[in-house]
């Protein structure tokens, strides 16, 4: 990155936007409370290893506790409450995350090491999106094609990853006061901050004591919630492994359970493509928020005729990432967000060369202190090598190639996951022909990584199942006439 | 009796290409891109279709004879642009800041890309007399601003010009060829274009026949672009797309290839006449299109935005761009100009603030 004259100036958003307090407790029926039987534990920026807040963990008690306030919210006041009155607390959190976007966004990239730009322009705002589009379904449930009187489900347990601590939460939230439900939360132990701070907005928004109550704490304390008797559904964003383990622990109580996990996605560009813009879907699709993204494109698929090219450009594309300071609006690659992601992702990488695929990364300077990864690009790889079947969930892209549409199809359907998929094509009929064969939730056309509150999104297979956002996103909070 | 010279009794024969262009050693460059292996595979493909019996019809053998044909094959075997992506694209680039230090150089560069520009009906001599004056000196009271790169204007003012920027390092460049339309013969074009260079004009800027491209008569455009080439030989040619009546970014990649095929030293988006003039994402094509010729070809194509761009800021985002995009080689004057009239007194006033930490009043800068 020598950009000899001119040079780009660190322009760190400022810190004092945000109050971090001394340490949190649980927030449980509209209170902070210390953990009964739980402990504390330290949260630190992963991009200065600064110890930023001291956290609750919550114990068994305490999460019995928070189930309890969400049962006694929910038959009391949240279920009974007329849609179009539980909308206006929605708009209201909505709003008071807007007013308060500068604060989370400066938090969340703090505690979770991405950077700002992708905290301030995409985490905060479709946050607050999220709030606002579901607010809208308060009161038109019985309009939302689910039968003509849907009801609630009850008492949900969510336990939300650490690469999008803040809209994942919104995800989760949103969707389910709308319809009714209250919820006992359990953000990622690595991220606990901004969930803290929307606790914060939800007393702020006078919303009744108990309708959210949110337990930080490690995977036992999510172990713990969604084991808990009092738990009518589960919802879990996070890894496989623990996604399957949540599913054979649920077997046979009764609960419903919609998982969204990992993902291998295929990123396909035709030779027909609009390369320009596909090598920024390329960037967009795997460096984005430093690969910590399920949806990912870790997988390029690139036509033959184009592939060189392709990936020239895209190196020399590459070399103009920032990698730094995550706070630097100027930043494009924040750090990673924690020594044992970064140890995952070394050790794949590590594993992509031993088995013969060429590494390539652009000079960057890496900090000293925190953790850290350079983009880095694997070409040659074979469709059986480690880095093409496993997620790495870090800022590494594994190229391959093919020669036709049958091919691309084939290869990109070739994994046990099936979360999303990019196709880049100026063709619009390939690009419906293609995307209609492709098992994934989501697929991308001439764009990746897009989201909207509107647009249901979810996976296949090993990714998991269930649908957020949209009607689809509804219906898993919701109770049909035919669900007695 | 033969119908046509394409079908000879060996069978078809297919000649593919613009004669003027195959005669081009830099065409032969281009196809033999690794870049541009679409646009070579293309025209390959087509030929061994037809030499391997998949025999088009008479009528398609004339059309493919067409020098406009294999243009076409040419120019929209680019690979497109995607709207969303590229103004996506030029829409986070503008988000960059810049470091103070490289604020005041940017500045600075800024300035000596600048070309000056008037191009009024009302223009007169002693107009034209007093923007040179500014454009040796933009800042008399501080002799360490650069002089500007060029001072663009009509061609009946460039003796004018000639007069006043004596001695100074400044250009004198002249639209030319029906500017702003481009609506007259090539004649009158070319005599238009004449004036301009017997009269001095150091730089020529030309306008492409829009209506001309729109309705792909990409050959025509072509040949016009090389016949100026030919009149201006020894000057530096800037080849004027009007970017805001080609309406696409495809249309804009296509017309930016066209120029440089015609023998551009500089494609310029715009006229200053016609709106939207010049915008980020449409220098962004540009930008990468200049920079993919110059890599293909070994020939340097410069950029140059005109039209709308009035602060110091705007400016700076484009800078960004071109650093960006084409790369550092393009941050110089002979590779990037911006043409504008009123942004030299806000890039001055910047100047003055970066240099003392106060603003000036803008009366305290000449208007010309």
């Amino acid at each position: 990155m020598a950009f000899s004259r001119f040079a780009y100036a660190p322009a760190p958003e400022s810190r004092s936007a945000v109050n971090i307090r001394p340490s949190y407790g649980l927030f449980i029926a509209g209170e902070w409370a210390s953990p009964l039987d739980g402990g504390h534990f330290k949260t630190e920026s992963p991009s200065s290893q600064e110890v930023l807040a001291e956290v609750s963990s919550a114990g068994p008690e305490d999460v019995d506790r928070a189930v309890r306030a969400a049962r006694r919210a929910y038959e009391e006041t949240w279920a009974p409450m007329p849609g179009k009155e539980r909308a206006k607390y929605i708009f209201r959190v909505a709003r008071l995350i807007q007013e308060r976007s500068r604060e989370l966004a400066v938090l969340e990239s703090l505690d979770n090491g991405k950077p700002i730009k992708e905290s301030r322009d995409v985490d905060v705002p479709l946050a607050a999106a999220h709030f606002f589009y579901h607010a809208g379904w308060a009161d038109k449930l019985a309009y939302a094609g689910l039968g003509p009187d849907p009801r609630p489900i009850g008492v949900v347990g969510q336990v939300i990853p650490w690469n999008f601590p803040l809209l994942m939460a919104a995800w989760k939230l949103a969707p389910a006061l709308a319809t009714g439900n209250t919820c006992v939360l359990k953000p990622a132990e690595t991220t606990p901050l901004s969930a803290l701070v929307l606790a914060e907005i939800f007393e702020q928004a006078d919303l009744p004591p108990g309708v959210v109550n949110i337990v930080t704490g490690d995977g036992g304390t999510g172990a713990t919630l969604v084991a808990h008797p009092g738990i009518d559904k589960v919802a879990f964003t996070g890894s496989t492994e623990v996604g399957k383990h949540i599913l054979g622990a649920l077997a046979g109580t009764g609960k419903r359970i919609t998982l969204e996990l990992g993902g291998k996605a295929a990123n396909i560009v035709f030779d027909d493509a609009p390369l320009s813009q596909a090598v920024e879907g390329i960037v967009n699709g795997i460096f984005f928020n430093q690969g910590h993204v399920c949806c990912a494109g870790s997988r390029l698929l690139v036509q033959e005729p184009v592939a060189e090219g392709v990936v020239e450009a895209l190196k020399r594309r590459l070399a103009t990432l920032r990698l730094g300071d995550p706070l630097d609006k100027n930043t494009d690659i924040g750090a990673i967000n924690s020594p044992q992601q970064l140890e995952k992702i070394r050790e794949l990488a590590a594993a992509g060369e031993a088995e013969g695929a060429e590494r390539w990364s652009p000079a960057c300077q890496i900090p000293e202190r925190g953790y850290w990864f350079p983009p880095t690009v694997f070409t040659g790889v074979a469709p059986g090598q480690r880095i093409a079947r496993e997620e790495i969930f870090g800022p590494v892209l594994s190229v391959l190639t093919f020669r036709t549409p049958e091919e691309a199809i084939e290869k990109a359907n070739n994994t046990t996951y099936g979360l999303s998929a990019g196709v880049w094509t100026d063709k619009g009929s390939r690009a419906l022909q293609v995307a209609s064969r492709l098992k994934a939730g989501v697929v991308w056309a001439n764009t990746f990584n897009r989201f909207d509150p509107a647009s249901p999104f979810g996976g296949y297979r090993e990714s998991g199942f269930g649908r957020e956002g949209g009607r689809q996103g509804l219906s898993q909070y919701l109770k049909g006439a035919l669900d007695g | 009796m033969l119908a046509h010279p394409g079908t000879g009794p060996g069978g078809p024969r297919v000649r593919l290409g613009h004669p003027r262009l195959s005669a081009e050693p830099r065409l032969a460059a281009v196809t033999s891109s690794v870049k541009l292996a679409g646009l070579a595979e293309l025209a390959e493909r087509t030929e061994e279709g037809h030499a391997g019996g998949l025999c088009p019809a008479p009528a398609d053998l004339f059309e493919l004879t067409r020098p406009e044909a294999s243009l076409r094959r040419l120019l929209h075997g680019l690979p497109g642009v995607d709207q969303v992506g590229a103004e996506g694209r030029a829409a986070s680039l503008a988000t960059r800041s810049i470091k103070a230090a490289s604020k005041l150089w940017a500045i600075d560069t800024a300035i000596s890309m600048l070309d000056l520009t008037t191009l009024e009906g009302a223009d007169t001599p002693a107009k034209v007399t007093s923007l040179c004056g500014k454009a040796r000196r933009p800042d008399p009271s501080d002799p360490s601003v650069p002089a500007v790169a060029a001072v663009c204007i009509y061609p009946d003012l460039v003796p004018a010009a000639k007069v006043a920027l004596a001695g100074s390092p400044v250009k004198t460049a002249a639209v030319a060829t029906a500017f702003p339309s481009g609506r007259a013969s090539l004649a009158v074009k070319l005599a238009d274009v004449a004036d301009a260079v017997s009269a001095g004009a150091e730089e020529v800027d030309m306008v492409i026949d829009r209506g001309a491209f729109l309705s792909g008569h990409y050959a025509k455009v072509l040949d016009e672009v090389q016949a100026v080439r030919e009149a201006s030989r020894q000057a530096c040619l800037k080849v004027i797309l009007e970017t805001g009546e080609l309406s696409t970014y495809d249309n804009v990649r296509r017309a930016s290839w066209l120029a440089m095929i015609g023998g551009a030293d500089f494609i310029k988006t715009s006229t200053g006449k016609v709106s939207p003039a010049s915008t980020l994402p449409v220098a962004l094509v540009m930008l990468e299109a200049a920079r993919d010729f110059t890599e293909a070809t070994g020939r340097a194509v410069g950029v140059k935005v005109a039209g709308g761009i009035r602060t110091t800021k705007d400016a700076i985002k484009y800078l960004v761009v071109v650093n960006e995009v084409a790369g550092e080689e393009w941050l110089d004057p002979s590779r990037f100009r911006i043409g504008a009239s009123g942004l030299l007194n806000d890039l001055l006033m910047q100047r003055s603030k970066q240099r003392t930490g106060v603003y000036a009043g803008s009366e305290d800068w000449s208007i010309e």
